[in-house]
């Protein structure tokens, strides 16, 4: 039983047609990739699971629950986080305040108790804070915490984003192109990280460019080409599959040459 | 009756088209809301009225006059201040925020240097000629609003349309980066609209301070709402939604005043222009605010 | 004591007009702390006003019932209208609240029973000083605390980056309904007190040019604190009593602060990070650290 199927799923803008008949079965407990060439709409597949887009055609499921017509935030409480390609941090809080934010639909309070700072606020208040603590010394970046976030490097940037995602508590995390911009020790850092994640039963989608940690890190792939899926399996499938090296060889990517 | 009405509402929606085109330019090639478009047409009404009652000059030189005071405050405008905002990639608040404290300083001077009752044009000025077509009566005056207005706005399109700059312009209203990559002088073209743009609101201030023989310094309120919703109306940016924006709203506005009630005329601007910010943003000709590059 | 009461007599007004000033600032802050520009608050302000006004000219009601339906009536309008408002964004959401506001001060400009352009007079002098220090004293703690809860960071987040914040599992358009009636209510309180502080209100003190006087005091004295817009309020007060000797030009100062400020200090006169920066450099340099 998969946790997000995404079936059948089209979509256009005016005239161009983005993605067409795109399906997906990402797993849980297991970590599955979305490769293509640039442009080939693999954000915009972010885009349509995380509500911030309705699909033209097609249906997307999660945990059994079909998410047409549910709003991005609801989305979001329903288990599903993601980080952004261009990174989304809020760059005039500090690196707790960005990571309690993603607390926001756990901490349980209302006006009335924020107004009077009852027990139950400085309790969930507490709480949020300790867990945000905990989550940014996961990633190592504790030491930073009363620190704004636009004075982070680019590598910590990416961290920072990665710990405000789990303090969703998510089930499934949509990660787009994670290590984009880390050294080969930040990459190994995470993957490990991502590991650990999967095997405590969260499910893994992400986008990525780099092949190596692709190929190192992922259970399954699937990779877009031209808004179609034309190739899905087990990483060492996808490696020799024809038609996904012609998609990236045939276009010159060197670059993207698969190891 | 129905024509004369038709008259009136042509005579006022012409200046409104005037007075929108301005400020839908400024929008389209700098992409600010330039709140300080009211203050460049009381400013202009202001300068055609001194040259013409202290210096005695006729109306063309207070034309002349309008457009130039009117553009060259535009253009301080935009040099002194929004030319730094750019600089900065300023979110588009931070300009029209800026441009709404220039409006109470043009605002305040006028009222210390004029006062604040109303000033009126010269008798002799004002011929009180008319011209008689069956039922109808248009005053020269309004004949000469109109033609004035619609020579300008062609003036405007010639230019846009058939010219080098015109064309630069509407690269740069696509993109400014792109534009600057081809060799075009963007800022100076900037700079360039913002003089043009203040010069129209300028005669467009001169138009109706002439249409209802009276000038203060605070014209340019009213007519700044007014022509919020007619770019809203006709779409941001878009010169055609200008001036079929100001058509529409001069014959809405008289219209409404003749045959439903004089004070509901005011608030028609203002309701056609929350429903279509409610409805469709980008208006009927429009782009919502957003560019590529 | 004498002294005292002389100077009350003179400047009593002012300083009234300084707190109800503070109180707008407030609740322009509100909204701003959002990301929303809305230009309405003075229009609120004014909702509140004539409804307290009539609720106590015609109907009797006690102060501080007459209060809070001049919180609430606006309130009310704000909730209306508020939803589809929201939707826009930037510069179309200041150019809807603008519109809004021009709408309802015809509205009033032009109904019998808000007395036109008359406006309403004689209404009894209830507001005292207590009123003004506790309703924003209580403003200000509630405001405080609200920053200090998970729907204050919200409100940072959705200011900051709207769809980040969505993806965090924040209502949007919920919070940012939120701000907005909160702010008529703050505005409409303040409405209230001031139309029974003055004896007599008219369309005229409800129109854009107040929204532009709120937008600069808030502006002015910065919206990364509460201590802004209220530091922000009691200047641009004060100051045109200061500047009488400029006469009608004074007001060409308010339009040079908001370009100035603007331009040069754009996070306002009281940047509490500016300022812990600051204090920290100071710091350093006392214990000669470099």
């Amino acid at each position: 039983m998969s946790m997000l199927s995404i079936r059948g799923i089209g979509k256009h803008f005016g005239g161009l047609q983005v993605l067409q008949d795109v399906n997906i079965e990402v797993p849980g407990g297991a970590i599955f990739a979305l490769i293509g060439p640039n442009g080939a709409g693999k954000t915009t597949v972010f885009n349509l699971v995380t509500g911030l887009l309705k699909p033209s055609s097609g249906s997307i499921s999660f945990l059994g629950q079909d998410l047409a017509g549910v709003a991005a935030h609801r989305i979001t409480r329903l288990g599903i986080a993601r980080t952004f390609q261009n990174i989304r941090l809020f760059p005039d809080m500090t690196l707790l305040q960005n990571v309690m934010v993603g607390r926001h639909h756990l901490t349980n309070y209302g006006g009335f108790a924020a107004l009077f700072a009852t027990p139950s606020f400085r309790e969930a208040e507490r709480r949020s804070r300790e867990r945000a603590l905990e989550l940014l010394s996961w990633v190592k970046l504790d030491h930073k915490a009363e620190s704004t976030a636009d004075n982070l490097s680019y590598g910590e940037q990416r961290k920072l984003e990665f710990a405000r995602a789990l303090a969703t508590e998510p089930k499934l995390l949509l990660l787009d192109e994670p290590v984009a911009g880390m050294n080969s020790s930040e990459k190994a850092v995470l993957m490990e990280e991502i590991r650990n994640i999967r095997d405590r039963g969260y499910g893994v989608f992400l986008i990525e460019h780099d092949m190596r940690f692709v190929m190192n890190l992922c259970d399954r792939v699937a990779v877009l080409n031209f808004g179609r899926i034309i190739a899905e399996g087990a990483p060492d499938e996808i490696r020799s599959s024809p038609e996904v090296i012609e998609a990236y060889l045939g276009r010159g990517d060197e670059a993207e040459v698969l190891p | 009756m129905l024509e004369q009405q038709l008259v009136n509402a042509l005579t006022l929606g012409s200046v409104y088209a005037l007075f929108s085109l301005g400020f839908t330019l400024v929008f389209g090639v700098l992409e600010v809301i330039n709140l300080s478009h009211g203050a460049m047409f009381m400013a202009g009404s202001f300068a055609a009225m001194t040259v013409v009652t202290r210096f005695k000059a006729p109306l063309a030189v207070g034309i002349l006059a309008a457009m130039l005071v009117s553009g060259l405050l535009g253009l301080a405008i935009d040099a002194l201040i929004l030319k730094r905002l750019r600089a900065r990639h300023a979110p588009h608040l931070i300009p029209m925020i800026a441009t709404i404290g220039a409006t109470t300083v043009l605002t305040s001077a006028a009222q210390g240097l004029f006062g604040v009752e109303v000033q009126r044009f010269p008798d002799e000025l004002l011929s009180t000629r008319e011209f008689i077509f069956g039922s109808v009566h248009v005053r020269a005056l309004e004949l000469a609003i109109v033609g004035i207005a619609f020579l300008l706005m062609t003036a405007l399109f010639l230019v846009l349309r058939h010219t080098r700059q015109g064309r630069a312009l509407r690269a740069i209203a696509e993109s400014p980066k792109a534009a600057a990559l081809l060799g075009i002088n963007v800022e100076g073209l900037f700079l360039a609209t913002s003089f043009t743009a203040a010069a129209l609101g300028g005669v467009a201030g001169l138009l109706i301070g002439l249409n209802f023989n009276s000038v203060t310094p605070l014209m340019g309120q009213p007519i700044l709402h007014k022509g919020i919703a007619v770019v809203i109306l006709g779409g941001m940016g878009d010169i055609r939604g200008a001036l079929f924006g100001g058509l529409f709203l001069g014959f809405a506005e008289v219209l409404s005043k003749a045959y439903l009630s004089s004070q509901m005329g005011d608030a028609v601007a203002f309701g056609l222009l929350f429903l279509i910010l409610l409805v469709r943003p980008a208006g009927l000709f429009g782009r919502v605010l957003e560019r590529k590059a | 004591m004498e002294a005292f009461a002389d100077f009350w007599a003179t400047y009593s007004t002012l300083i009234f007009t300084v707190g109800i000033h503070a109180l707008l600032a407030l609740s322009l802050w509100l909204t701003l702390s959002c990301g929303l520009l809305s230009l309405a608050n003075a229009a609120f302000m004014g909702i509140g006003a004539y409804t307290a006004a009539l609720l106590t000219l015609h109907l009797h009601w006690p102060f501080p019932m007459v209060l809070a339906a001049g919180g609430l009536a606006p309130a009310a309008v704000a909730l209306l209208i508020g939803a589809p408002t929201l939707r826009l964004s930037g510069v179309y959401l200041a150019m809807a609240t603008l519109a809004f506001g021009e709408v309802t001060r015809i509205l009033v400009l032009n109904l019998e029973i808000t007395g036109g352009p008359e406006g309403l007079n004689g209404i009894p002098l209830l507001t005292t000083w207590w009123h003004i220090v506790l309703i924003l004293a209580a403003a200000g703690y509630a405001l405080a605390r609200l920053r200090r809860s998970r729907m204050g960071r919200a409100f940072e987040a959705i200011r900051e980056d709207e769809v980040a914040a969505r993806m965090m599992g924040i209502d949007v358009e919920g919070h940012k309904l939120a701000a907005f009636t909160l702010g008529a209510v703050l505005a409409g309180l303040a409405g209230a007190l001031n139309a029974h502080s003055t004896f007599f209100i008219s369309p005229r003190e409800y129109g854009f040019e107040n929204a532009v006087d709120i937008l600069t005091m808030t502006i002015l004295g910065g919206i990364s604190s509460l201590i802004g817009p209220v530091l922000g309020a009691t200047i641009l007060t004060l100051l045109p009593e200061l500047l009488r000797f400029l006469h009608a030009y004074r007001l060409a100062v308010n339009g040079l602060i908001l370009i100035g400020v603007v331009l040069f200090l754009p996070t306002g006169l009281w940047d509490s990070r500016r300022l812990r920066q600051f204090v920290g450099d100071w710091r350093n340099r006392r214990e000669g650290k470099p």
